[in-house]
C-alpha cells in the first residue's frame, strides 16, 4: 500500500502524486468516477495501475489516499 | 564553438562513457541524454535520483546539507542546532549567503554556528543529556530567540538517540517550539531527501500552530515559498509583488522568520519559485488549507513578465493591472541593460551543471542576453525536474544527471562553451582550462540575480567573466606562434 495524493489540474483533469517516489503523472482512466462510487483501478500515463478502494466521491481535492500498486512500469 | 547535432552529441557521451568498466558504464549512460523536446516524459531519456556510483566523483551533499543548510538554516530567529560533531556545521557556516536583517548573535542567528561537538564519550554513552544541556544554555545566552531546530548529524541515527524526546521536553521548559530534524546525513541519495525531510519536519512541528487565531488578512495575501534570499534574491522578488499591490506574508525561508512561517497557511496563494526542495510542503498546504500553489520564475525579463502575468491571473482586475504597470515601469531599463550587454553576449554559449530550480530557470536570462544554454544538469534532480527541463532546452543539447567531475571535465573540453556555470568546485578547473566561469549557487560573492534589478546585475556578471582580457593571455608569450610575434615587433620598431 502506498500513500497517494490525488488532485485535479488546471484543466480539471485528475493527476496523481505518490510522495515517496516524486512521482507525478496524469491519471488517464479512473474505473469509477460518479458521485457515489469513486475510485477503483486507476491507469497512470506511464503505464502504470494503482487501485482505490472504491468510495464517495471526495469533497475536495487534493486528497491524501492509501492505495495498492497493480502495476508500476518502475 | 559551433552546436553539435544530434548524432555528434550522442558520440561524444558514447566517447566519454568509454573509460568506464562496462558496469559502471552501463550505469552512468542512463543519466546521460540527448535532448529531445518531443519527448513526453523525461524517464524515458534520463533516470534521475539514483546512488552515485562509488568511485566517481561526485558533487552531491547530503541531507543534513538539505535541511539543515537550505530549508532550516536561513529562518533568520530561530536557532538551528548541528547536533553531533563540530565539523558539518562549521564547514557549512554562512557559506550560502542568504542574507537577512536583524543584529546577529541578539535577535537573529543566520551566520553563526551553534553545536554539540560530539566527542568519543558522547557516542558511547549518548548525547541525549548533553543536547539537553545546550538547550538550557542557549536559552539563557541568547533569551531572543523565537525556537530551537535540531539538525541531526549523521551519528544520532547510528547510535540511536532520542532527540524527539529531548525536544519535547526543553519547549515545555522554555516555552517555546524546538523541533526535532531527523535529517541524518547518510539518509536518501543526495540533499534532496534533506528538503523533504525538513519540509515534513516544518509540517508537523510548526505549520498548524496558529490554526484558528485571528489574523487580519487581505484578499492580495502571498507567500514566496522556495526563494532563500541568496544575495538579497527575495528582496528583489517581493519588491516586484507589492508593486503590483500583493501583500507578502512570508518568505520560506530567506530572511524568513518562525512567525511568518506559521502565520503562511492564511494566504491566499503560495508563490513557489524553487520546487525541488518545497514543492512538499506546498502540496500539503494545498491538501490542508486549500491554498494553490504556482511555480514562477524570476530570471530575466521574458520569464518574469509571463510570471508576473501568470500570478495575476489568480486576482482580481486591480493586480491584473498592477502587473502591467510593474512591467512597464521596468521595460525601458530592461531594454537598456540589453542594448548595453546584447552585442557583447550574442552567440555565446553555456554550460551549466547546478542544482535546484537554476539549470532549467535561468536558461530564459541568458536568451534574454543573446545566449545560448547547451547543456545543462542538475546534481539531484527528480524526474519532475527534467520533465520541466525538456521543453526549456533546445534539441540536441546536453542533459546530465549527477554528473561525475570525469564527465563534466570531457564535455566542457569537447564543447568548450564560452561560459560555464556552476559552482566553486568546479570553477577553477576550469578557469585553469581557459573557460570562463560563473558560481550560480552563491552568484559568486555578487547577487541578487532574482527580479528586474537582479537581471542587471546578472547581465553585468556575465559580461564580466565572459569579456575578462584575462582570457586572451592564455598561451604565454614564448609559446605564441614565431610568425606573429615577429610581425608584431617589426610594427613596434617601424
Amino acid at each position: 500500500m502506498a500513500n497517494i495524493m490525488v488532485r485535479k489540474d488546471a484543466a480539471g483533469a485528475y493527476s496523481f502524486y505518490l510522495p515517496k517516489r516524486d512521482l507525478e503523472d496524469a491519471i488517464v482512466s479512473m474505473e469509477f468516477d460518479s458521485a457515489d462510487k469513486w475510485g477503483g483501478e486507476i491507469r497512470l500515463n506511464n503505464g502504470g495501475a494503482y487501485y482505490i478502494e472504491p468510495q464517495a466521491l471526495p469533497g475536495r481535492f487534493p486528497i491524501s489516499l492509501r492505495a495498492r500498486r497493480l502495476d508500476a512500469p518502475e | 564553438m559551433s552546436e553539435l547535432t544530434r548524432e555528434e552529441t550522442e558520440a561524444l557521451i558514447q566517447e566519454v562513457l568509454e573509460v568506464y568498466p562496462e558496469k559502471a558504464r552501463k550505469d552512468r549512460a542512463k543519466h546521460l541524454a540527448v535532448n529531445d523536446q518531443s519527448v513526453e516524459q523525461s524517464k524515458k531519456c534520463i533516470t534521475s535520483n539514483r546512488k552515485s556510483l562509488p568511485g566517481v566523483m561526485t558533487v552531491r551533499g547530503c541531507a543534513y546539507a538539505g535541511s539543515k543548510g537550505v530549508v532550516w538554516g536561513p529562518i533568520k530567529d530561530m536557532i538551528h542546532i548541528s547536533h553531533g560533531p563540530v565539523g558539518c556545521g562549521q564547514y557549512s557556516r554562512a557559506g550560502r549567503r542568504n542574507y537577512y536583517v536583524g543584529t546577529t548573535g541578539v535577535d537573529t542567528f543566520g551566520t553563526m554556528n551553534f553545536t554539540s561537538d560530539f566527542q568519543e564519550k558522547d557516542i558511547v554513552f549518548g548525547g541525549d543529556k548533553k543536547l539537553a544541556k545546550l538547550i538550557a544554555e542557549i536559552e539563557q545566552l541568547f533569551p531572543l530567540h523565537k525556537g530551537i531546530s535540531v539538525q541531526s548529524e549523521c551519528p544520532i541515527g547510528l547510535i540511536g538517540d532520542d532527540i524527539e524526546a529531548v525536544a519535547k521536553k526543553g519547549a515545555k521548559e522554555m516555552n517555546k517550539p524546538i523541533v526535532p530534524v531527523r535529517c541524518e546525513g547518510f539518509r536518501g541519495v543526495s540533499q534532496s531527501l534533506g528538503h523533504h525531510i525538513a519540509n515534513d519536519s516544518i509540517r508537523d512541528w510548526v505549520l498548524d500552530k496558529r490554526d484558528g487565531q485571528p489574523f487580519e488578512a487581505t484578499p492580495y495575501d502571498v507567500s514566496i515559498i522556495g526563494d532563500y534570499n541568496i544575495g538579497g534574491d527575495a528582496w528583489s522578488s517581493r519588491i516586484l509583488l507589492e508593486e503590483m499591490g500583493l501583500r507578502v506574508v512570508s518568505q520560506w525561508s530567506g530572511d524568513g522568520t518562525l512567525a511568518e512561517i506559521e502565520k503562511t497557511p492564511k494566504v491566499k496563494l503560495n508563490l513557489l519559485h524553487c520546487y525541488r526542495s518545497m514543492n512538499y510542503i506546498s502540496r500539503h498546504m494545498e491538501e490542508k488549507y486549500g491554498i494553490p500553489w504556482l511555480e514562477y520564475n524570476f530570471f530575466g525579463p521574458t520569464k518574469i513578465a509571463e510570471s508576473l502575468r501568470a500570478i495575476a491571473a489568480h486576482f482580481d482586475d486591480t493586480i491584473k493591472e498592477g502587473a502591467e504597470r510593474v512591467i512597464a515601469k521596468y521595460q525601458p531599463m530592461m531594454e537598456a541593460v540589453i542594448a548595453k550587454y546584447k552585442p557583447r553576449l550574442q552567440g555565446k554559449t553555456v554550460m551549466l551543471y547546478v542544482g535546484g530550480l537554476r539549470p532549467r530557470h535561468v536558461i530564459g536570462a541568458y536568451e534574454d542576453l543573446g545566449m545560448k544554454v547547451i547543456g545543462t544538469g542538475y546534481e539531484f534532480a527528480h524526474n519532475d525536474d527534467y520533465d520541466r527541463t525538456i521543453k526549456e532546452m533546445g534539441n540536441a543539447t546536453l542533459l546530465y544527471d549527477d554528473a561525475t567531475g570525469f564527465e563534466l571535465e570531457e564535455f566542457i573540453k569537447r564543447i568548450k562553451p564560452d561560459l560555464v556555470g556552476s559552482g566553486i568546485k568546479e570553477k577553477y578547473v576550469f578557469q585553469k582550462m581557459g573557460i570562463p566561469l560563473r558560481q550560480m549557487h552563491s552568484w559568486d560573492y555578487s547577487g541578487p540575480y532574482h527580479g528586474y534589478d537582479g537581471f542587471a546585475i546578472f547581465a553585468r556578471d556575465m559580461d564580466m567573466a565572459i569579456s575578462n582580457p584575462c582570457w586572451s593571455k592564455q598561451t604565454p608569450p614564448w609559446k605564441k606562434l614565431p610568425e606573429a610575434a615577429e610581425t608584431s615587433e617589426l610594427k613596434k620598431v617601424a
